[in-house]
C-alpha cells in the first residue's frame, strides 16, 4: 500500500516536471512564439518576466510548486485573467459529462453482459457481441458525428452541438460512453462465464438456490473486482476522448480548453490542463488499486 | 468477418497499386463539383473543394503510412532494446526503466502526444516525434515481460551453461523468441496510431492543409456535415475499415502463433 502511494507520488511529480519542460521546449524563443515577431520589446519583456522566464531554471522551478501549493494555476497570456477560474469551470463541464458516460457504460455495459452470458449461444448473445465489436473500434471523431446525425438530424430529437438545454450533454457523453460500454460487456461477459461454471455457483444450485438468487447474490459481487479494474482502466481513454468529443461538440470542458489554448498559444493554460488531466488519471488509477485490494482479499497479500 | 476484412485490404492495396502505376494528383479542384453525392464517375463523391474524396483518401493514408512506419520502427526497435536490457540485466537498471515506464504511463492515451504536437510546429517530422514520445513504452513492457520469461527456459540456461556469453544469449536466443509477439503487438499499434494520427489531425495539431490527412479530411467533414452527410460517413467509414483490417489481421497473427497472454 504505501509503495503504491508512494509510486502514485513520484508519478506526479513526474507529470509536473514533464509540464513545467513544455514551455522550455518550445523552439526558439517562447516568449515570440506566444505573442508574435510584431509584438514590442516593452511587452516581450513584461511576458517574459511574468511567466519567470528570466530566472534561473531552478528558481523558475521552485517558483512553480510554491504557486501550485497556494492553489495558483497563473495567469492567461490571450485574457490575462487568472486560470484558475477558466480551469475549474471546465473541470466541471467535464466531470458531468464524464460521470453521465461512465454511469451509461456501467450501467448498461453490466446489464448487457449479464444478460450475454446469462443467455450464451442466443440470439441476444450474438447481438450484444457484434454490437460490442462494432463500437470498440468505431473511433470517436467518427462515432460522434454519427450520433449527430442520427440523433439530431435524422430523428431531430437533440441539439447537434453546444451547451444550451439540459438535453445537449446527451449527444456527447453518449459518443463517450458507447466504446467503454462495448468493452465493459465483453469483460463481464467473460468473467460471467467463467463465474457460471466456477465452484461457488455450482455449490449454489446444489443447495438448491434459486436462479435470481444465484445471480444477484453470488455472480454479481465476483464480476465486480474484475470490473472495478477494468474501469479504471478505461478512465485513460474516457479523459483522451474527451479531448475529441468536447472539440466536436463544442462543449466548454477540459478537453476543449486544452485545445483552443494550444490553437491560441496560451502555454500557461495548456500547462494547467495537461497537469490536471494526468493527475486525475494518475489519482483514478490509484483509488482502482485501493479499490481492487479493498474487494479481493487475496490482493492483500 | 474473415471475407469483410480481406475485402477491405484487397481494396485498399489495389488503390495503392493504382497510385503507384498510374499516378494520380488528389489536389485537383472542379469548382463547381462542390460537394458531389457518389456517383458512377467519383464513387466516393466529391469534397468541399471539388476533389476527389476517393483520390483523397488514398494520398491521406499515404501520409499516414509514411509517418506510422517510421514510428513503429523508431518505438518498436528502442522499446525491445529497452524491455529486453531490463529484463535480462534486472538489478538497478531494470529499477530505473520500470520508473521511467511507469512515468510515461501516467499520462492517458494521447495526451503526452498532444502535448509535444503542441509545442512543435505542426508537419510530418514533428507529427512522428509526438507519436513515438509514448509509444515505445508499450514494447518496452511487453519485451520485458516476454524476456523474463524465455530467461528461465532451459534453451537459454543449457546455452548461458555452455559459457555464451550474454550479448550472444541475447541476440541467438532472446530476441528471435521475442520476434512473434513482437510483430502482433506492432500490429495492434499501428492500428492503434491509425486513429492517434488522425485523432492529432482531426484537433488541427497534425498535418496541415493542403496536405490530405485522414484526420484533416474528417474535421473538413464535420463542418459539412448537415448538407453532406456523405462526406463524414465516407471517410470515417474508410479510416474504420481500414483500423477493423489491421485489428482482425492481428487477430489472425495472434492465433495463427498460438501466442499466450501474459
Amino acid at each position: 500500500m504505501l509503495k503504491l502511494l508512494l509510486t502514485s507520488v513520484c508519478q506526479i511529480f513526474g507529470i509536473f516536471f514533464i509540464t513545467f519542460l513544455i514551455l522550455h521546449l518550445i523552439p526558439g524563443d517562447p516568449v515570440l512564439v506566444m505573442m508574435g515577431e510584431s509584438a514590442s520589446l516593452a511587452d516581450q519583456e513584461k511576458l517574459r518576466s511574468e511567466l519567470g522566464l528570466d530566472k534561473s531554471i531552478v528558481e523558475q522551478m521552485t517558483n512553480a510548486i510554491s504557486q501550485l501549493a497556494q492553489g495558483n494555476f497563473g495567469t492567461s497570456i490571450l485574457t490575462n485573467m487568472p486560470i484558475k477560474p477558466q480551469l475549474f469551470d471546465a473541470i466541471n463541464n467535464t466531470y458531468a459529462l464524464a460521470s453521465l458516460a461512465l454511469s451509461i457504460a456501467i450501467i448498461f455495459g453490466f446489464i448487457g453482459g449479464i444478460l450475454a452470458a446469462k443467455y450464451q449461444g442466443s440470439y441476444i448473445d450474438t447481438c450484444i457481441i457484434n454490437a460490442s465489436l462494432f463500437f470498440i473500434s468505431i473511433p470517436h471523431f467518427f462515432l460522434g458525428p454519427l450520433l449527430i446525425l442520427m440523433m439530431s438530424i435524422y430523428l431531430g430529437w437533440l441539439p447537434v452541438s453546444g451547451m444550451e438545454g439540459k438535453y445537449a450533454i446527451i449527444l456527447p457523453a453518449l459518443t463517450l460512453a458507447l466504446g467503454m460500454l462495448a468493452i465493459i460487456i465483453k469483460m463481464t461477459r467473460n468473467s460471467m462465464l467463467e463465474i457460471i461454471n466456477s465452484d461457488v455457483v455450482r455449490t449454489a444450485r446444489a443447495k438448491g438456490l434459486g436462479e435470481l438468487a444465484i445471480t444477484l447474490h453470488h455472480m454479481f459481487r465476483l464480476v465486480l473486482i474484475p470490473l472495478i479494474t477494468i474501469i479504471g482502466m478505461q478512465f485513460g481513454s474516457l479523459l483522451s476522448g474527451a479531448v475529441i468529443t468536447e472539440t466536436l461538440f463544442s462543449w466548454d470542458g477540459l478537453g476543449k480548453l486544452l485545445v483552443t489554448s494550444i490553437q491560441t498559444r496560451d502555454y500557461p493554460v495548456t500547462q494547467a490542463c495537461i497537469l490536471i488531466i494526468a493527475t486525475s488519471y494518475v489519482f483514478i488509477n490509484f483509488l482502482t488499486e485501493v479499490a481492487y485490494r479493498f474487494l479481493d482479499p487475496r490482493m492483500r497479500h | 468477418m474473415k471475407q469483410i476484412a480481406l475485402t477491405i485490404i484487397l481494396f485498399w492495396t489495389c488503390s495503392l497499386i493504382y497510385k503507384i502505376l498510374i499516378g494520380f494528383d488528389s489536389s485537383v479542384m472542379e469548382v463547381d463539383e462542390i460537394l458531389f453525392v457518389p456517383n458512377l464517375t467519383y464513387w466516393f463523391g466529391k469534397d468541399d473543394f471539388g476533389r476527389d474524396i476517393y483520390l483523397r483518401l488514398i494520398d491521406g493514408f499515404i501520409n499516414s503510412f509514411q509517418i506510422i512506419l517510421v514510428v513503429t520502427l523508431i518505438t518498436s526497435i528502442s522499446g525491445i532494446l529497452i524491455g529486453v536490457l531490463s529484463g535480462y540485466l534486472g538489478g538497478r537498471l531494470d529499477q530505473v526503466i520500470k520508473f521511467v515506464t511507469t512515468l510515461f504511463m501516467s499520462f492517458p492515451g494521447i495526451l503526452l502526444a498532444i502535448a509535444f504536437a503542441a509545442i512543435l510546429s505542426p508537419g510530418k517530422l514533428n507529427l512522428i516525434i509526438a507519436l513515438s514520445i509514448g509509444g515505445w513504452v508499450g514494447y518496452a513492457r511487453l519485451a520485458r515481460a516476454q524476456t523474463l520469461l524465455v530467461k528461465e527456459q532451459d534453451f537459454v540456461k543449457a546455452s548461458q551453461t555452455m559459457g555464451s556469453s550474454k550479448s550472444r544469449t541475447v541476440f541467438r536466443h532472446i530476441l528471435p523468441a521475442l520476434s512473434t509477439p513482437m510483430i502482433v503487438e506492432a500490429t495492434y499499434a499501428v492500428a492503434g496510431l491509425i486513429i492517434a494520427e488522425a485523432s492529432l489531425s482531426f484537433l488541427g495539431l497534425g498535418l496541415q492543409a493542403p496536405e490530405a490527412s485522414l484526420g484533416g479530411m474528417m474535421r473538413d467533414s464535420v463542418r459539412y456535415l448537415l448538407a453532406s452527410p456523405h462526406y463524414a460517413i465516407i471517410v470515417g467509414a474508410s479510416i474504420m475499415s481500414m483500423v477493423f483490417a489491421i485489428n482482425f489481421f492481428g487477430d489472425f497473427l495472434h492465433k495463427f502463433w498460438g501466442i499466450k497472454d501474459d
